[in-house]
């Protein structure tokens, strides 16, 4: 099986990618961890203006048969969460790196997008 | 301990299957998705193997004394062909396994199967045998779990799948009936019986012919998963999970199954389970709905509004046909009626929830 690894993300090993333009970042989880946890039932997600930490939990993704945290692959401020979700949640299979985001941020340290993996590495990480 | 494989192990890796240890076993968890599963069997059909699950035969001229004593159901109001729901518990009344015992068709009164929870066979078969022999008893205890292959096929189109490939006339065969007979040109047992709420078939065929049965019902196929959520829209219990000897003890009538107790016969268990019967139990199972988001999970808390503690979930999801989040729990009886305003605690956070009585599916 093969899942998608879009060029313009970076990635975070616990499988959460990030997507830049204009100094704010959307984040979501990646095609192979919505395959994994399966159908997405619930989704968490931090209020706007709260922080986040890179390498912290910011929310959870509880599918039918697991609950799994979500970690932030950058630090910054909340602009935006992904209200679609509450009512679909399966959007986040459905469409994991478009209409299935999760939050929006003001990225804090844009240097840290280089400690994370590139869509090559996270591609043989995956495999 | 290697885990132990299903004699379609192989097949379901083929399929794409992800895996999961199930009670030493390692058996499909999900195929598609579980939502996909679980819709085909209330919706059409869906086959699921649970080979995992124990098959022990008892034969001899005691066989139904010692059923009869190891089992809370009456076994001697089975006649041949039929099959019934039991609790197997100890001296104290507890909960030691539930199971399914066939009164075997084709003529001998004295040979019975029944199919012990995945993991149990063993304990299980030991179990009758000492007590044969603390009885003395006259009775051939064996364990044919791997004799067997075992295949579930459920869902409102089950009757005409199956009628497709096998010559037992399902029109004749009544719920918790069992016949014997060729599906896919095996010698197999087919039972009406099933987990999930649904119409439906489960089928023993010989260990090495699953395959050929498995493959000749052109179906969805169903991993344990849907098997999960499908049994818990409808209360039923799993065990190991909503009652276990160590870890939840808990007598039938606390997990609302009492109705499979015949305290007018004599068994391991009855004397305890009298009295019981007479206090009433002090807690029951029960089920709950979250009127918050969240999803309720095994082990997470049960309070009232005011965060006294009630009990706690030994089962929970999100009901894929109601869309709605369910659980079972054990509550103190005067909070296991409908409707009552209880909270679940889900990471820390009390969530409004409702008692409701199961199943969850009307």
């Amino acid at each position: 099986m093969s899942f998608e690894v879009p060029q313009d993300c970076r990635y975070l090993d616990s499988h959460e990618w990030v997507r830049t333009e204009d100094g704010r970042a959307r984040i979501g989880i990646s095609d192979f961890a919505q395959d994994e946890l399966g159908d997405v039932v619930f989704v968490e997600l931090p209020d706007e203006g709260d922080d986040l930490a890179s390498g912290e939990d910011f929310g959870v993704v509880e599918s039918i048969k697991a609950v799994s945290d979500v970690y932030a692959p950058v630090s910054g401020t909340v602009t935006a969460g992904n209200d679609a979700l509450v009512d679909e949640p399966e959007l986040l299979n459905e469409d994991p790196y478009g209409d299935g985001w999760m939050v929006e941020v003001d990225l804090a340290d844009e240097s840290e997008l280089d400690e994370l993996l590139s869509p090559a590495d996270y591609e043989a990480q995956i495999e | 301990m290697d885990e132990r494989r299903s004699p379609l192990a192989d097949a379901h890796e083929a399929a794409g299957a992800t895996f999961t240890d199930f009670g030493g076993w390692a058996m499909p968890v999900e195929f598609d998705s579980i939502r996909t599963e679980h819709a085909a069997v209330r919706e059409g059909v869906g086959g699921f193997d649970v080979s995992h699950m124990g098959e022990v035969t008892v034969s001899g001229p005691d066989a139904q004394a010692l059923c009869q004593r190891l089992l809370t159901n009456d076994v001697t109001a089975l006649d041949s062909g039929e099959a019934q729901y039991a609790a197997i518990t100890d001296a104290d009344g507890i909960m030691l396994d539930d199971t399914v015992i066939y009164d075997l068709p084709d003529g001998d009164r004295e040979d019975y199967l029944f199919v012990p929870n995945a993991g149990h066979d063993a304990a299980m078969a030991s179990r009758w045998r000492d007590h044969r022999d603390d009885w003395d008893l006259d009775a051939t205890v064996t364990n044919r779990t791997t004799d067997y292959g075992m295949l579930a096929i459920q869902g409102p189109d089950a009757p005409a799948l199956l009628s497709e490939v096998t010559d037992v006339d399902l029109l004749d065969l009544n719920r918790f009936a069992v016949a014997s007979g060729s599906v896919a040109g095996a010698d197999c047992l087919v039972a009406r019986t099933g987990y999930t709420g649904e119409p439906g078939y489960e089928v023993l065929c010989p260990w090495d012919e699953t395959e050929t049965v498995w493959d000749a019902l052109d179906c969805q196929p169903c991993g344990l998963g849907a098997r999960d959520t499908l049994r818990l829209e409808m209360g039923f219990l799993l065990s190991g999970q909503d009652f276990d000897p160590d870890d939840e003890p808990r007598t039938p009538h606390e997990a609302g199954i009492e109705f499979c107790v015949k305290l007018d016969t004599e068994f391991v268990g009855r004397d305890a389970l009298e009295g019981v019967a007479t206090e009433g139990p002090a807690e029951k199972l029960f089920g709950v709905t979250l009127v918050d988001r969240g999803v309720p999970r095994h082990g997470y808390d049960v309070e009232t509004p005011d965060g006294d503690h009630l009990g706690h979930v030994t089962s929970g999801t999100m009901s894929p046909t109601l869309g709605e989040p369910i659980a079972l729990a054990y509550l103190p009886v005067d909070y296991a009626v409908p409707d009552r305003s209880v909270r679940v605690v889900v990471r820390g956070e009390p969530k409004k929830a409702r008692t409701t009585a199961p199943p969850f599916l009307s």
